[in-house]
């Protein structure tokens, strides 16, 4: 097939430089990211704003720290799926975990608390 | 992809089952080092997933006051205790050293031997300042009397997940210090450019090798925004 001898010719050439500007970028993106997460425990809030303030600034910077610095957004999507599936297994880990540790929770509530 | 030869293939959602199911290559423009460092990263994500889950699910199911960790990682400064102070500053060293790491794989690929050498220094020296404060806030912590099986700020189970979660991917960082002053010497001397083989693997490499390494530092950043979200400011 000549479309997979032309890749041939190129596998070992690797050509992803990008101009700088992109990285500096991200850079001072992820510097103001990491300063607003520090802030949200300097005003110290509490509750739902403070998790979900901590979890859209830590999505954010793992996000651009993967698509830019990692070059995942200049890779094919074959690569792409292979790393994002698993870490979908990995959510629903995490799903059952939380059920799984509301119940140990209440269950020592009942045993160890009201037991006594 | 900017190289020419993929502009024939197809793009998008389409190019996944054309790439998998396509002879001799899976990921197309991807040299096979890089491929394993993906594949690795992708299995020290689920032993990273699987601390953090334990942590996670630790502390959901004590039925004594979690550390305020707010107070635990505060940090005096003039006189007056600074919250999370140390961890703030650690952070900002692990994105600056990945920053710097980004500008090293952005020189290798253009073959600017100084600069890329350079630049992996300077994140080697972020790397080694990392894990300097990380050796100091685990001996200020010990002396205050955090063990792995109590603590005197509550739940016991605080100090088993924080000197196993930060001990696990300190020892990263330390790991990719050492690789990193490696291979500093390396492009110094220019080994990418003349084919030297490597002494322990015996292979020639060129500057991917300088994007293989950035992809494993960028990772232990990545853990760390992770870390720093759930073990310190939650």
């Amino acid at each position: 097939m000549s479309q997979n001898s032309e890749i041939d010719k190129n596998k070992e050439k690797s050509t992803s430089t990008h101009k700088i500007g992109i990285y500096l970028w991200i850079w001072g993106l992820l510097f103001v990211l990491s300063f607003f997460s520090y802030m949200v425990d300097w005003y110290q809030f509490q509750g739902l704003l403070r998790w979900s303030l901590i979890l859209f600034f830590m999505f954010l910077k793992a996000g651009l720290i993967m698509a830019f610095f990692m070059h995942l957004f200049w890779e094919r999507y074959a690569l792409v799926n292979v790393l994002l599936w698993p870490m979908t297994a990995i959510a629903c880990f995490v799903g059952l975990m939380v059920a799984e540790g509301k119940y140990t929770v209440f269950t020592r509530f009942i045993y160890f608390v009201l037991g006594e | 992809m900017s190289d020419s030869s993929f502009e024939n293939l197809p793009k998008g959602w389409k190019s996944v089952p054309s790439d998998l199911g396509s002879d001799q290559t899976a990921f197309k423009g991807v040299q096979w080092g890089k491929a394993m460092m993906w594949i690795f990263l992708l299995s020290d994500t689920f032993i990273f997933s699987c601390f953090l889950i334990s942590y996670m699910k630790g502390r959901a199911s004590t039925v004594v006051d979690w550390p305020n960790t707010s107070q635990v990682f505060s940090l005096d400064f003039m006189g007056v205790p600074v919250p999370l102070l140390l961890i703030a500053i650690m952070t900002f060293v692990l994105i600056t050293s990945s920053g710097t790491m980004a500008l090293a794989v952005k020189y290798g690929y253009e073959k600017n031997k100084k600069m890329c050498g350079w630049f992996i220094l300077a994140t080697a020296i972020g790397g080694l300042t990392f894990v300097g404060m990380q050796a100091y806030e685990w001996s200020k912590l010990i002396h205050e009397g955090v063990r792995p099986w109590s603590n005197p700020f509550g739940a016991g189970q605080f100090g088993s997940y924080f000197f196993m979660i930060t001990g696990f991917h300190g020892t990263h960082v330390s790991i990719g210090v050492i690789f990193l002053f490696i291979f500093a010497r390396k492009v110094f001397r220019g080994d990418f450019d003349t084919g030297r083989r490597g002494f322990f693997t015996t292979m020639k490499s060129d500057y991917v090798s300088i994007e293989i390494l950035g992809l494993y530092w960028h990772f232990v950043d990545l853990v760390w925004v992770f870390i720093f979200a759930f073990f310190y400011l939650w």
